[in-house]
């Protein structure tokens, strides 16, 4: 019944949600914004007024900006490689039948409970730590000189532990997409001479193509975002200080608000730009 | 080409036998169908005879050769599933040309296949669409389309027209029997509706419980089936079986009387009841008749109409020589 006076009223009643949204995402967005454009450093004089584009300029034109958006883009092209493709392949196994199946899927899917900081300490202490870590146990027992992971390997360290973070998430939605595929179309591929491996690319696969998109997004979204991980492994170092990172830096570390605001906006553009090749690429997928 | 033989076929399910020993022989050419109530194993057979499903023991010969523990794909049979199993993001000609593009057909040859397919089943205007833009009869034919292009050596169907609307079924029904004419291959048919089977099938196998419970022409089965199970699932409306005084003064435990073959009047006959609910059809007439003291309501079917209302009485008289006796053990007495 969307008659004149129920829609005016539905418009009323949804005000304050909306406002509310709108404040919460405009009032932080124009203090980054007015920031960027001012000298401001709070321990070494506070606000020194409007500087125009120069920490704009500032920022592309340090020596760690490209180096960082580099680490950025290789964190979330990595992670979203390792969880789609062991995304699917769990996915496949945890959808056959099993004893144990109900524990082992909430196994499965645990890491996903786990605070980035708590995993990322526990990668750093239990399994990559060069002296007492499972690693460097694991390669002492076959005679092997133990790595020291977050310094020599720290990018791939980096990358694995966020991967091990996000696969159950990956691996969720795509056994939710692979039960709902009819049971029949296998058979049916099957009768008409497909073997296993052409049934998964001609059916299954195609199948999941939704799913692996939404899976894409969602995860780009926050890995693009990635930080506590980096916090307490490396600390920026060795190469993995990534674009979130570097802006943390500028503001807190080297105290300059303007600067780090600035950076903040080159995020946001880099975010559209990642997201405008990923629609390109895998938003097709969503068209009913 | 396309002879199959069950040879004391079984199949479990844990520990639920759902299919006891078994044997059938379906001749070359021949076109049968399974039919029986939901859950009597129809389909696990025809799955048996795909290779869909493992047999338990026995023995399947497809053209004389072994076929027991050949893969599904290898067998040279064609299915057509109850939910169609096209492929959804391919287009109706790919999805027709899938079999061939597995069994690596050649491209021209392939193309010719899909053509030939197309045009026997009215689907020309449609190779380009998905399945998603297709109609509930175009999809079933896309799915006849895509077995008929592997010339297999039978072709095996699911419940395929389960799905379609009353006149859609009809049409499908008759489409099914003339490809069956013109390409002369067996085709085994699994369906729950009696219609079906009675108006398409060269031989009906009458399942129940794994059990077959009779094998004949259409024909055959309705004139003289060979126990109560088949006499009342065979036939519609369902014939009457009467149990009792009445069918001890024919020597019988049970007696049987298709209601196409009891006689109507308003003033005498043998035995009286009173009109239920009447079914008026315009060329028939099913009337449900009560209190006759019989056991069961009666139902009686009369070519044309007549005029009766709810509660008058009614005169049946049963034509003795198309009546069917049974034993205690529900079998037939000739």
């Amino acid at each position: 019944m969307a008659t004149q006076h129920s829609r005016s009223a539905a418009r009323i009643m949804m005000a304050p949600a909306v406002i509310l949204l709108l404040g919460w995402m405009l009032v932080p967005l124009i203090m980054t914004l007015m920031f960027s454009f001012k000298q401001y450093l709070p321990l070494r004089g506070g606000d020194l007024g409007w500087v125009g584009f120069d920490n704009y300029v500032r920022f592309v034109s340090s020596s760690a900006f490209w180096p960082s958006v580099v680490a950025t883009l290789t964190i979330v092209g990595g992670v979203l490689l390792i969880t789609v493709v062991f995304g699917i392949l769990l996915a496949i196994l945890l959808n056959q039948p099993m004893w144990g199946q109900g524990i082992v899927r909430i196994l499965v899917i645990a890491p996903f409970f786990v605070m980035p900081t708590v995993s990322a300490l526990v990668w750093k202490n239990m399994f990559m730590d060069p002296v007492n870590g499972l690693f460097a146990h694991l390669w002492k027992f076959f005679g092997a000189e133990p790595i020291a992971w977050l310094s020599e390997a720290s990018m791939p360290s980096i990358v694995m532990i966020v991967s091990w973070q996000w696969l159950p998430f990956a691996t969720l939605i795509l056994l939710t997409a692979i039960q709902s595929l009819d049971s029949e179309q296998l058979e049916a591929a099957e009768m008409d001479g497909a073997p296993p491996i052409k049934r998964f690319a001609y059916i299954t696969l195609p199948h999941l193509g939704r799913a692996i998109t939404i899976v894409i997004l969602i995860q780009t979204i926050f890995l693009l975002a990635v930080f506590a991980e980096i916090f307490v492994t490396t600390g920026g170092a060795f190469g993995t200080r990534t674009l979130t990172y570097l802006i943390f830096q500028r503001v807190l570390e080297s105290q300059n608000v303007g600067l780090g605001s600035a950076g903040g906006v080159y995020a946001i553009i880099l975010a559209n730009i990642v997201a405008i090749f990923l629609m390109r690429i895998v938003g097709k997928n969503l068209d009913a | 080409m396309g002879q199959i033989k069950l040879n004391q076929v079984t199949k479990s399910f844990g520990e639920v036998q759902v299919i006891p020993p078994l044997d059938l022989t379906i001749e070359d050419g021949e076109f049968t169908v399974f039919v029986g109530p939901s859950g009597c194993g129809k389909s696990t057979l025809l799955r048996l005879i795909a290779g869909l499903e493992d047999i338990t023991s026995g023995h399947i010969e497809i053209d004389g050769a072994d076929a027991t523990n050949v893969p599904p794909a290898k067998r040279g049979l064609a299915m057509v599933f109850q939910s169609y199993a096209l492929y959804p993001h391919m287009s109706v000609r790919k999805n027709i040309a899938f079999p061939m593009k597995m069994a690596a057909v050649p491209e021209d040859e392939q193309n010719r296949r899909i053509e030939a397919a197309a045009k026997a089943l009215n689907l020309t205007d449609y190779l380009d669409r998905k399945p998603g833009q297709l109609s509930g009869g175009q999809r079933q034919r896309v799915a006849i389309g895509r077995s008929i292009v592997r010339e297999p050596s039978a072709f095996l169907f699911d419940e395929p027209l389960s799905n379609l609307d009353a006149a859609l079924r009809v049409g499908m029904r008759l489409e099914i029997s003339e490809l069956h004419e013109r390409l002369k291959t067996t085709m085994i048919y699994v369906t729950h509706d009696q219609v079906e089977a009675m108006t398409m099938a060269d031989k009906i196998v009458v399942l129940r419980a794994g059990f077959i419970e009779q094998v004949g022409s259409p024909l055959e089965l309705y004139h003289s089936p060979r126990n109560e199970f088949v006499a009342g699932f065979i036939g519609s409306p369902k014939m009457n079986l009467i149990k009792g005084p009445e069918a001890e003064k024919h020597g019988a435990s049970t007696i049987g009387i298709r209601p196409e073959h009891t006689d109507v009047s308003m003033s005498e006959g043998m035995w009286e009841g009173r009109v239920g609910v009447a079914e008026h059809l315009g060329s028939d007439t099913f009337i449900h008749v009560h209190d006759t003291g019989l056991g069961d309501m009666i139902t009686v079917r009369i070519t044309g109409d007549i005029q009766v209302k709810h509660g008058d009485a009614i005169y049946l008289t049963p034509q003795l020589d198309k009546l069917h006796k049974f034993d205690a053990q529900g079998l037939r007495m000739e």
